[in-house]
């Protein structure tokens, strides 16, 4: 009980250090400077959430764009009809009300994006390999499609809650940083618990870590539906930092930098994770005044980091990571 | 009605047979490497530019197409050819050989990161917009039944079919082939028989990249235009076209491909074209939940 009291304290208190340090940031750094840090730490959820299936357990996944995708639209859409019933006719809405509208529509996008990498993931993690990542890849073009031709989302040209003045933009510092705590607080648990120390057996040997009595098709399905939740809960935050999402926002490539961003941190690492998703997001970034050569230069960057270090950044170390207690269970 | 049908086959079977012909790089890579050549579909790009560029060189002007000539129109493919056979062994030299020994998911961000690198020096070189593909063939048509045909489908058909015997000699008869095998079943044991496996793997990517370069020229003559980010789509659906015959299996790449080619076909003339791309996923995954080794992949027992 008084574990509890403490807790709930120590979360308040974070909160309120994240409220504070978003307004101090809005006050005094450049819109432009904060805006890549919001995206760095949305490409932080979506690359820690990756690494639980690719990294940790294993099995290859190139579709996640898809979940994020099915996060985005289902928060927006949320958001859109939620504000409308409980505060009709109000532009602006005050803090608390955001907190009342954008946490219920965040969990629905975790939800629904949960539900389609359940879907998804039942019958393809029959598959191994290269084949399991192909078929991830052809069903987060598929969820793409259907958003495309889908009217309620406005098809191709996207949706931006049926009104010119598009999406809301709710996703800033606060929101970021507490999500993105809670998922990497939640995920680093999930990998240095039981849970995660049966997910590396999966990953190591699948036929030994099944004959130790290892569920190992449960335990392959549970780490896909997590990783779809915080795919689907980042591409919630990343629908209200715009005022439309398209279904081109979630192609393929997208996908493609997530995997980029787990590999260059180091695959299986949780800090790696964080870290690979502010690199290539700062070099993306710091990159953008070459204009032509920018993605030239980022693709060489990306093969020299490969050659010369090819377990990424922090290979499977990991640094300390705040609330993950790594000992419980003794040494890797 | 039929002749709905019967037009809808002969587009399905000439894009068909370009999947094929860059599903073979896919899946011959695949074979010796297993490694997914994120950057074969790039090569393909490569293969149309350079096809671009020496028929220009060539003297092709495009006011009259009729005098470029079969010959200069050979040689064009040729050169393109060649083109790309020196481009897949540079990637393969500078890119996937220094990873040789690495963990698997290593060389894929290369190849990511080589596919990303192309894409975007063909923006800087060649411009981002579609460019008008010189038919070096000019076109004819011919009408049977209703249907249309042209000449630069039966050309498309005629020339990935001969590219496909040969290569179905070149793997089974010769002994390179029989090494290329070899390395695909075992790469260290078929070392400790003493075949030199950077020599196969390097060949395997010149003769895969010149299979891209003929998709590149015959996929332009086909579609008429060109741009830098082209290899993306096709690409893909030629990979699909490479998992769904069974990876590694070229008789497999090759009839995945025509598959794929005659399915988005006939999804865009009897459903709607937009969902002419789902089409293809949505085979694949029926596919692979069935047969999860791909029509004609041989299952491998797995052992402890």
């Amino acid at each position: 009980m008084l574990m509890w009291l403490k807790r709930g304290a120590m979360a308040v208190v974070i909160l309120g250090v994240f409220y504070g340090l978003g307004r101090a940031l809005e006050d005094n750094v450049i819109e432009y400077v904060l805006r890549i840090v919001l995206f760095c730490g949305i490409n932080s959820i979506l690359a820690v959430g990756l690494n639980l299936i690719n990294g940790t357990t294993g099995q290859f996944s190139i579709g996640h764009a898809g979940f994020m995708a099915v996060g985005a639209y289902t928060t927006a859409y949320t958001v859109m009809h939620l504000s409308e019933a409980l505060f009709p006719g109000q532009a602006e809405l005050a803090l608390g009300q955001t907190a009342l509208v954008f946490v219920p529509a965040l969990v629905l996008g975790a939800v629904a994006a949960a539900f389609a990498g359940w879907v998804v993931g039942v019958p393809s993690l029959r598959l191994r390999g290269d084949y399991l990542a192909i078929v991830t890849l052809g069903f987060g073009e598929i969820i793409r499609l259907i958003y495309n031709n889908s009217s309620r989302f406005g098809g191709a040209t996207g949706y931006s809650g049926g009104r010119p003045l598009g999406l809301p933009i709710y996703t800033n510092f606060f929101w970021v940083a507490s999500v993105g705590l809670l998922v990497v607080v939640l995920i680093g648990n999930l990998t240095y618990s039981s849970y995660g120390r049966a997910l590396e057996a999966i990953r190591d040997d699948e036929i030994a870590a099944e004959a130790a009595g290892i569920p190992t098709t449960k335990l392959k399905v549970l780490a896909f539906v997590v990783s779809a939740a915080t795919a689907g809960i980042a591409g919630g935050l990343f629908a209200h930092l715009q005022s439309t999402i398209q279904p081109n926002d979630f192609k393929f490539d997208k996908s493609i930098d997530m995997v980029v961003m787990i590999i260059v941190g180091g695959l299986g690492s949780v800090s790696g994770a964080v870290l690979g998703a502010f690199f290539v997001g700062i070099t993306l970034e710091l990159t953008r005044d070459l204009s032509e050569y920018r993605l030239i230069s980022y693709a060489l960057l990306l093969i020299l980091l490969m050659l010369f270090r090819p377990e990424g950044m922090l290979g499977t170390r990991e640094l300390r990571i705040p609330f993950v207690n790594r000992s419980k269970i003794g040494p890797a | 009605m039929m002749a709905t049908f019967f037009q809808q086959l002969v587009n399905g079977l000439s894009i068909g047979s370009v999947y094929a012909l860059i599903a073979l790089g896919y899946t011959m890579v695949y074979g010796v490497l297993r490694l997914i050549n994120f950057a074969h579909s790039e090569v393909f790009m490569m293969g149309a530019f350079s096809g671009y560029y020496s028929a220009l060189m060539l003297g092709f002007d495009p006011a009259h197409p009729a005098e470029f000539g079969l010959l200069r129109a050979a040689l064009v493919l040729a050169v393109s050819m060649i083109a790309c056979a020196l481009l897949g062994l540079l990637i393969e030299r500078l890119a996937y050989r220094p990873l040789r020994s690495a963990r698997r998911l290593t060389p894929l961000i290369t190849a990511i990161g080589v596919s990303i690198l192309l894409q975007n020096l063909g923006i800087l070189f060649f411009g981002a917009n579609p460019r008008p593909f010189p038919m070096i063939v000019p076109e004819t048509r011919y009408e049977v039944g209703g249907v249309v045909l042209t000449n630069i489908k039966l050309l498309i058909f005629a020339v990935s079919a001969v590219l496909m015997v040969v290569l179905h000699w070149l793997v089974q008869k010769t002994w390179t082939g029989k090494a290329m095998r070899a390395v695909s079943v075992n790469l260290s044991a078929a070392k400790l028989m003493g075949i030199n496996a950077n020599k196969v793997i390097a060949f395997t990517f010149v003769v895969g990249s010149a299979l891209a370069a003929t998709g590149g020229i015959l996929f332009g003559l086909d579609q008429a235009k060109i741009e830098p980010l082209m290899g993306v789509l096709v690409g893909l659906k030629a990979f699909v076209a490479a998992v769904l015959g069974g990876i590694g299996n070229t008789m497999g790449a090759a009839a995945g491909g025509l598959l794929i080619g005659v399915a988005e076909q006939m999804t865009a003339g009897y459903l709607s074209a937009d969902y002419r791309d789902a089409i293809t996923f949505a085979i694949l995954i029926g596919v692979l939940l069935v047969r999860p080794e791909g029509l004609f992949g041989s299952s491998k027992i797995e052992k402890v």
